[in-house]
């Protein structure tokens, strides 16, 4: 078990830099393999309108035209122990990790990004409680009394919550429950050290929105699962050796069928870390996912930049905890 | 027979579907005293493990339609409360199955599955005690250095080392009633023995009382004191398995008899198959289930298509056979086939010499 945890450590560490070369790539390798010169790349990394000297300066500051290993090596550098950059006037220090400094607001774009993740933590850790705990149970009742009235109302629902986008869902919840009838009225985040009452109740909305998609996916996952795994013959041996039907279905059903459900749930929530971008903008709660959508709306490449490397890293890491998680499941997986 | 550890009475176990009523059973009877084997032998979908799961009250929560009566005991089990079912299973009645690999949980040590097993019926047993018991009951089946492998996953053991496992979690609480649904069928043959060994060994040395499920009549030879024969839910045959093997009644036997492969004739024997398949148990054949895969049916002009025949007891006491042949009938076309005579169809079949070829 030790090993097998070292060696997809190893394998993670692996991957985060072929993550890093990518994303590399991506912004500043492909552009030149598109046919763009460095003063075309400088020129996006100006802002609206710039100047010439503008771009030659940025074009100098960033080292466009090294050698792209040399660049790459800058690029990594910067992440792990931090930049500097000349501004002309003097150096200025972007301690790490540091994915550059933001057009938009001048500041280095990292703080920036922690000072919006808390808020799209507490509404992914918040709505996949939710849907974990509702989708599954729903799911689990479903299989027991497949074809009962619970069975069909549930999975009607559920096509419903998979089916309807969170901007239909949410823009309705919205005007029903904050307008109408203001139960959550001024949805705003307000952090969870300064009033945690006031947090929760104001997540509430769009924790269920994002949850009832998420759920109704779950249930018909724990569903079909349920279903495969109770017909297998370890549960007929379970059965058969007397044990109670509550510790059939939890200990010795659910648990396999539960196999599946984990691994799309890390990556679900790994995936959602990286910013519930359609929630965010619907609730206009300023999270990675609104973080997101302004830094492409203003072309600011080092905010994108940043944001891309960290949804990538959440989306790695939940693949880790996924895999050792897995392991501790099924001793199979284990050698 | 009074004093019978199991009493099974006209059972009958049908299951609704939208097909129409499959009979997986319909009319099944038979009792076995402590101690002793029961054979049940037949094709697949002849009831067999129908009849098993039954008994075990393991077709709770399906469709099923049980009517008849289960004696465990002098206990009825039809209709009886789930709750005290599942009191007697893996207590009183255990069962262990075909498979094992898919048979035993893939997530759980086989310590912990033998230590649930007896917990469960034991919950005055401290968890030191009903691990010692696993460890105990490893090392009884056979598992080399049990208090290690006690602890070690299903994937982890062979084919024949999984049996065994199932077999040390069927007997952990000295089941009165044992039932081995085809429990070699997926093993090799090398294992296939040391297993019907192991049984055997095993139900002396706990007094159980055991049933064999088996397509293989070798396997039921070598076992059973008794050997009911079934086909298409219904008993076709039942006695002891001397004189089923000596005097076999029911030209179904003659089948099974005829098909299996025997060291202990000459090496050009045909082996002669049954023709046909098993019926669908939704629409079983009229009269005789067995009418239109038999060489015989002509014999009797024509009672097998029209009237179901009843079990009726042979010359042998105890040996009864559901046939519309006359004794005299039956005992001269088995003698025939014992003699080696193969049917025309067969030698049609076949071109003379091919065999030798």
């Amino acid at each position: 078990m030790i090993t097998f945890i070292i060696r997809r450590l190893i394998g993670t560490v692996f991957l985060l830099i072929v993550v890093s070369m990518i994303t590399f790539a991506i912004f500043f390798l492909l552009p030149r393999l598109a046919g763009q010169n460095t003063y075309q790349l400088a020129t996006q990394y100006v802002g609206r309108n710039p100047t010439r000297e503008a771009v030659l300066q940025v074009e100098q500051q960033l080292g466009l035209a090294d050698p792209l290993y040399l660049q790459y090596g800058r690029f990594l550098r910067g992440i792990v122990v931090g930049a500097h950059y000349n501004s002309g006037t003097g150096s200025t220090y972007c301690p790490p990790p540091c994915f550059g400094y933001s057009f938009r607001s001048q500041q280095p774009v990292w703080p920036q990004m922690v000072s919006d993740l808390p808020v799209t933590l507490s509404l992914a850790i918040g709505a996949s409680v939710l849907w974990l705990v509702g989708g599954v149970s729903i799911g689990v009742i479903s299989a027991l009394r497949r074809g009962s009235f619970f069975d069909r109302f549930s999975m009607g629902v559920a096509l419903a919550g998979v089916s309807l986008p969170i901007f239909f869902t949410g823009l309705i919840s919205l005007e029903l429950f904050s307008y109408k009838w203001p139960i959550f009225p001024n949805v705003t985040y307000v952090s969870f050290t300064t009033n945690p009452l006031l947090w929760a109740r104001n997540l509430v909305l769009p924790w269920i929105v994002l949850a009832f998609l998420y759920a109704a996916l779950y249930a018909r996952l724990t569903r079909a699962g349920m279903l495969e795994t109770m017909s297998e013959d370890y549960i007929r041996t379970a059965r058969a050796k007397g044990l109670p039907e509550r510790t059939v279905i939890v200990k010795h059903g659910l648990r396999s069928a539960l196999t599946p459900i984990v691994t799309i749930f890390g990556m679900d929530l790994g995936l959602l870390l990286g910013g519930a971008i359609i929630t965010e903008v619907t609730f206009s709660l300023h999270g990675l996912g609104l973080f997101t959508v302004m830094a492409i709306q203003n072309q600011d490449l080092p905010e994108i930049l940043g944001v891309t490397m960290l949804a990538a890293f959440f989306i790695v890491i939940a693949n880790l905890v996924v895999d050792i998680f897995y392991a501790v499941l099924d001793p199979r997986v284990r050698y | 027979m009074p004093g019978a550890l199991l009493e099974v009475e006209d059972l009958r176990i049908h299951f609704p579907t939208q097909d129409g009523l499959v009979k997986s059973v319909d009319g099944v009877s038979f009792s076995l005293e402590r101690g002793r084997t029961l054979g049940i032998v037949g094709e697949s979908g002849s009831g067999k493990s129908v009849t098993s799961l039954g008994i075990m009250g393991l077709h709770q929560g399906t469709q099923a339609r049980i009517t008849g009566h289960i004696r465990l005991g002098g206990e009825e089990l039809v209709g009886a409360l789930p709750a005290r079912i599942r009191e007697l299973r893996g207590d009183k009645m255990a069962m262990i199955f075909q498979d094992p690999l898919s048979s035993l949980h893939p997530y759980f040590t086989v310590g912990n599955q033998i230590i649930e097993a007896h917990r469960v019926h034991h919950p005055e047993a401290t968890k030191q005690q009903a691990r010692q018991r696993a460890v105990d009951m490893l090392g009884r089946v056979g598992i080399p250095e049990p208090a290690v492998r006690v602890d070690d996953y299903p994937h982890q053991f062979s084919g024949g080392m999984r049996q065994r496992v199932m077999i040390a979690m069927a007997l952990v609480n000295d089941p009165e009633l044992l039932i081995a649904d085809e429990p070699t069928t997926a093993l090799d043959v090398t294992v296939q023995a040391q297993i019907l060994d192991l049984i055997s060994d095993l139900q002396a040395e706990f007094g159980s009382a055991v049933i064999m499920i088996t397509h293989d009549l070798g396997v039921v030879a070598e076992l059973s004191d008794d050997i009911l024969v079934m086909y298409a839910g219904r008993v076709a045959e039942y006695g002891s398995a001397a004189d089923i093997f000596a005097r076999p009644g029911h030209p179904y036997t003659w089948g099974l008899l005829a098909s299996m492969p025997r060291m202990d004739r000459e090496r050009l024997t045909r082996l002669v198959p049954i023709p046909g398949t098993p019926p669908s148990l939704i629409r079983v054949p009229p009269g005789c289930p067995f009418h239109p895969r038999c060489r015989y049916g002509h014999l009797n002009g024509g009672r097998s298509e029209t009237e179901v025949p009843e079990l009726r007891d042979t010359e042998d006491p105890g040996h009864r056979v559901a046939c519309h042949l006359t004794a005299a009938e039956r005992t001269r076309q088995w003698a025939l086939l014992a003699a080696g005579e193969v049917p025309e169809d067969v030698r049609e079949m076949v071109p003379r010499g091919g065999v030798e070829a």
